[in-house]
């Protein structure tokens, strides 16, 4: 226990810790969003991400760009962002949505068991895992550079860095589009609808099957944005990479009270400063051991999560 | 397309009333001979059948570990019906228990021979089964699923991070089982592969025997309760919650020996030798075989050992055969849940489990 660490850099482990945390808030809305709908953990999730982060990178390589070509100015950068964004949301959404079509719809109509879904889960998250780890001949596959990180100002003694204000902004304004998407339009309303009651929803003449692949779209969606942010954070990624950041995002989503839309967003920044903060207390290596803790102790202590569990509205 | 995938899903299970139908002797005539075949089977080296890449006793002791961890993970998922997606955290804890009572590389120094770390080990591990299942197993069950993916994953950083459990550098020098052959070598040697098998066929039938009679007892038919619906197990009077533990600590007490056993045969471990995918690997057999099956399990569990090293230099595609061999498993864990959802050797009573599932109504599906 490292207490000294811990506070002589708490501004410095909380500031990388929101970084990080934008990240895992907008992984987590894909778990949160399925769970809210089918009351199901999509396990598969965590490649739905993993296959965003290299589609932004495939992309970006067919333009020319690879980790040794020089930083591009500020205007083409942030062009190469967007197109890089795009792909890894078109990619991830893409898989989501494949995903729920050959995987999940075949076990729903026949109302399987929740084991039965979740083995299901576990195996695509194999696969598709396995098949980009031979297909990238199990390497890791380096990012270019869009941007060199400088320090933008400093606070109370923390610097905060160009790249840590990019992910954190760009998590809160795709966590505010997608909260009025649900609570403003009509689609929205038919997914809450759903997460309310579905089969009284279907009785209203919502289409079930729509409003689940929506979801799925949206999750995936999301997820690829979380891709690509985590793309310009880790300059790279590996074939194994959804897995660990899977479990964190979806620790993240528990802790927010899974199901919740904004839940996600304040438990994957909670998620992320605490692992800061574990970082500094006990040493980088057992950084990964925080968020098993956090979701044992949420389960025991406040299985809801924060901000509880809802999607539509408050459901006993 | 329908019909083939109805019949494949019904699944009419010919051989199992056969088998149930035959006179008691009959039976165990026939379960002596499969077994005297399976001690033989080391020593027949049958085309086709035998590994060509790895040494055929060698496969053969890992499928018997495979198995082993088969039919313990059976126990939890197929009996009780929990997810325990962390299975291998107590085969590692097993196998490192007998690494740091035995080997000369622990601080502990104690050097105890095989024998005696495996009561240890396995009281170590029914331990930690209950103390993990204690707060986690009122959870539902996809909560379970990743607290128990947790639990191993807590494992496995513990053993890379914690230096006296040596991360990569591993443990050494682990003593293997005891005995002498008639010369006065060693009866488990480091070339010959064989007697650890037979170690482990023996450990398996013990295993089969014990969770049958298990099975049969008030236990079992208090975790098929539990498994069918829990509220309504509880409402009856089934202290669900107990059951669930014993399944667990009696299912991580199986695992413990897989790992034990593994730890003599090796001499050494490290922290790589248990990864997620292990757990998933078993997991995979356990649910290709048919959960709740044990005949189903033990073919599983074989399966997943077996087939891997039987594909090994095979080429597919530039590759050999051996790195597809998760791709694969993945695929069958789909397909088997798709379209045939009580394995290839099922439970017949789970088999009506999902048919009640199926008749009951949902909107709009």
């Amino acid at each position: 226990m490292n207490f000294d660490q811990l506070f002589s850099n708490f501004g410095d482990l909380s500031i990388q810790g929101l970084a990080q945390g934008a990240i895992y808030a907008l992984f987590a809305l894909g778990y949160t969003m399925v769970y809210g709908v089918l009351r199901l953990i999509n396990f598969a999730h965590s490649e739905v991400f993993m296959v965003g982060t290299f589609g932004a990178i495939v992309v970006w390589n067919w333009l020319g760009l690879d980790q040794n070509s020089p930083v591009p100015a500020l205007g083409p950068a942030l062009l190469y962002l967007l197109v890089g964004l795009l792909a890894a949301c078109l990619t991830s959404g893409v898989t989501a949505v494949v995903l729920e079509r050959v995987a999940y719809r075949p076990l729903r109509k026949r109302n399987a068991p929740v084991l039965t879904f979740l083995i299901t889960a576990i195996g695509a998250s194999v696969v598709i895992s396995e098949a980009v780890g031979i297909w990238s001949n199990r390497k890791p596959k380096a990012a270019p550079r869009l941007f060199t990180q400088h320090e933008l100002f400093t606070v109370a003694g923390t610097t905060i860095t160009n790249l840590q204000v990019f992910l954190v902004l760009l998590a809160v304004v795709l966590m505010i589009a997608l909260d009025l998407f649900i609570n403003r339009t009509r689609l929205g309303r038919g997914v809450r609808a759903i997460a309310q009651d579905p089969n009284t929803a279907a009785l209203m003449g919502v289409n079930k099957d729509r409003v689940i692949a929506l979801v799925f779209l949206l999750g995936g969606i999301m997820a690829g944005a979380a891709a690509l942010m985590y793309n310009i954070k880790i300059t790279g990624t590996h074939f194994f990479a959804g897995f660990d950041l899977g479990i964190k995002a979806f620790a993240a989503a528990v802790l927010g009270g899974i199901g919740n839309l904004r839940g996600a967003l304040i438990g994957g920044l909670l998620l992320g400063m605490l692992e800061g903060w574990g970082s500094g207390l006990l040493g980088t290596q057992w950084t990964g051991v925080v968020a098993f803790v956090v979701l044992i102790l949420i389960l025991l202590f406040r299985p809801t999560g924060l901000l509880g569990e809802s999607l539509g509205r408050s459901r006993a | 397309m329908t019909t083939i995938f109805e019949r494949l899903r019904s699944g009419t299970d010919v051989v199992g009333d056969r088998w149930r139908s035959l006179p008691a002797p009959a039976r165990w005539v026939s379960l002596i001979v499969v077994a005297v075949f399976f001690y033989a089977l080391p020593n027949l080296a049958i085309p086709g059948l035998v590994t060509t890449e790895t040494d055929w006793a060698t496969t053969l002791f890992t499928v018997s570990y495979y198995v082993l961890l088969a039919l313990g993970l059976n126990v939890v998922v197929g009996k009780a019906g929990m997810l325990d997606l962390g299975y291998v955290g107590f085969f590692a804890l097993g196998a490192y228990t007998t690494a740091l009572l035995s080997s000369p590389d622990s601080s502990l120094g104690t050097k105890w021979s095989w024998l005696a770390t495996v009561p240890v080990a396995v009281a170590v591990v029914m331990v930690s089964g209950v103390l993990l299942g204690w707060p986690t197993l009122r959870l539902r069950g996809d909560y379970l699923a990743i607290v128990t993916l947790g639990f191993a994953e807590i494992i496995r950083v513990f053993a890379t991070a914690k230096p006296e459990l040596r991360g990569q550098r591993g443990f050494g020098e682990i003593p293997h089982p005891p005995g002498e052959k008639a010369d006065g070598s060693p009866l488990f040697g480091v070339i010959d592969a064989r007697p650890y098998y037979w170690l482990g066929l023996s450990l398996i039938i013990l295993v089969i025997v014990a969770v049958r009679n298990l099975d049969r007892s008030r236990v079992g038919r208090a975790w098929v309760a539990v498994r069918e619906d829990e509220e309504a197990a509880e409402a009856m009077g089934v202290p669900t919650f107990r059951f669930k533990l014993w399944a667990f600590a009696i299912g991580a007490a199986i695992g413990s020996l897989s790992g034990v056993m593994f730890a003599g045969q090796q001499g050494f471990i490290n922290s790589r030798n248990f990864d997620l995918f292990f757990s998933i690997l078993v997991l995979a057999g356990v649910v290709l075989g048919g959960s709740g099956n044990i005949v189903g399990v033990i073919v599983g569990g074989a399966l997943i050992a077996y087939l891997p090293e039987r594909l090994r230099g095979i080429s597919i595609a530039g590759k050999d055969a051996f790195e597809y061999r998760f791709l694969f498993f993945g695929l069958i864990l789909i397909l088997v849940m798709i379209f045939r959802p009580q394995g290839l050797i099922p439970n017949r009573r789970r088999v009506q489990e999902l048919k009640d599932r199926e008749k009951e109504v949902t909107v709009g599906e």
